[in-house]
């Protein structure tokens, strides 16, 4: 895999003319675009009812997301800060309307009138801070206060993601429970390196059945929290460059005593937030180490 | 751009406390045809802002909506959601702007 495009340029530098219209030729990423969006409007779960609903494609791009969307008879609004790729969905005729907007600052949308929202392989490049100006952990909570907003009680958000590491996703899903989301991260193929796809899938409004998290493609049987605590024991190595300071925060935490971290677990549950199961290794002391 | 897609937006620059409805700047519009889905409708209706709508239609030069908010009887009547649809679906500013409400600030809007 050659280096990550977010840590190459700015989304809307990174996307120009010559870079979306590659992106938007190859067979390859059409096909796995398509996968991707099918998959993401699965995990929506619209009644079934044959309704057409009023959709969100959040960093739309060329429109190779939204296609999924129409070809499913629904309406949308598509918003991508790359002028070039946008560009490319004009010229595609795609259904949607589209706007040039940065999702870090905020959907301009009118509170709850929007039935569903699917974002596709975009939500990482908040993780940047492209401009001086940029603060990821504001552009974040900017981004999912207007998406909660926006939605209809009861609505889902369903974001796929490519975090660069485990501290990624928890800081984007942080956000997203913060702004008042339900819900969780669903995991395909979680045992395989290539075909493994990360889905947010948000419900708004408050706990009930239908927040109950789906399960994730071919997981082997195996409980997918099971494998979150895994990954929870892995973030004290997994670093990342641009949160460390955070993370020292984080590790200060554990040094209240397994009491209150099973106190605060039991409270996220009450709440409907996904919570590793206890045993015998939460809040353990580490080894000096780490 | 569709008036579907209009009803929806709001300005949301700093400072902004109502950025509903933008106002429109119509240079050009044109009228595409799309298929007709009352489903849609009906589920659309009770989220529209109506005279937000109406007023926009009429900047594009259609007139043909009710004025006051019809109540949701009028979702049996085949020819009020054919207008409906028209005006939601199948007009689109072209060329021209949105207009923040409050600040003035200008959203170009072109092609579709
Ligand atoms: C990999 S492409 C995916 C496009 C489309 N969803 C698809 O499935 O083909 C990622 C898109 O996210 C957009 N993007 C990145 N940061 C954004 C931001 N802050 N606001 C809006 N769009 C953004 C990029 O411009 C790019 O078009």
């Amino acid at each position: 895999m050659s280096s990550r495009p977010e840590l190459q340029a700015p989304p809307e530098i990174f996307y120009n003319d010559a870079e979306s219209r590659k992106y938007t030729s190859s067979s390859r990423i059409m096909e796995i675009q398509a996968k991707l969006s099918e998959r993401a409007l699965e995990l929506l779960a619209l009644p079934d009812d044959g309704v057409p609903r009023l959709m969100l494609d959040i960093g739309c791009g060329s429109g190779l997301s939204g296609e999924t969307l129409s070809d499913s008879g629904h309406q949308w609004i598509g918003l991508d800060i790359s002028q070039s790729m946008l560009n490319v969905a004009l010229e595609r005729e795609v259904e949607g309307d589209l706007l040039l907007a940065d999702m870090g600052q905020g959907l301009g949308l009118r509170p709850g009138v929007i039935d569903g929202a699917i974002s596709i392989s975009a939500v990482q490049w908040l993780c940047n801070a492209d401009k001086k100006s940029h603060e990821p952990r504001l552009r974040l909570k900017a981004f999912f206060g207007s998406l909660y907003r926006c939605l209809a009680r009861g609505a889902r958000a369903v974001l796929q993601v490519y975090p660069e590491n485990i501290a990624q996703r928890e800081l984007i899903l942080g956000f997203a429970m913060r702004a008042g989301f339900a819900g969780g991260v669903v995991v395909d193929y979680p045992h395989s390196s290539k075909s493994r796809k990360e889905y947010l899938v948000l419900t708004c409004g408050p706990p009930s059945v239908s927040t109950a998290l789906p399960s994730g493609k071919n997981e082997d049987g195996e409980d997918w929290s099971d494998e979150d605590s895994e990954d929870e024991e892995n973030q004290t190595v997994c670093i990342s460059e641009r949160h460390r300071p955070r993370k020292k925060l984080k590790l200060t935490k554990k040094t209240k005593g397994r009491q209150w971290v099973l106190n605060k677990k039991e409270q996220k549950r009450r709440k409907g937030d996904v919570v590793p199961a206890d045993s015998k290794y939460t809040a353990r002391k580490r080894k000096a180490r780490f | 751009m569709r008036l579907l897609t209009h009803n929806m937006l709001s300005s949301n620059i700093k400072g902004v406390s109502n950025g509903f409805p933008l106002r429109l700047d119509v240079e050009n519009s044109v009228s595409k045809e799309v298929e007709f889905n009352p489903d849609f409708l009906r589920n659309m209706f009770s989220k529209i802002d109506w005279k937000a709508l109406v007023d926009a239609a009429r900047s594009m030069g259609y007139a043909e909506l009710p004025e006051e908010a019809p109540d949701s009887s009028m979702l049996d009547s085949d020819e009020f959601l054919k207008k409906f649809h028209h005006a939601l679906l199948e007009l689109h500013l072209d060329e021209g702007a949105l207009i923040c409400p409050e600040t003035g600030r200008r959203f170009p809007v072109n092609k579709a």
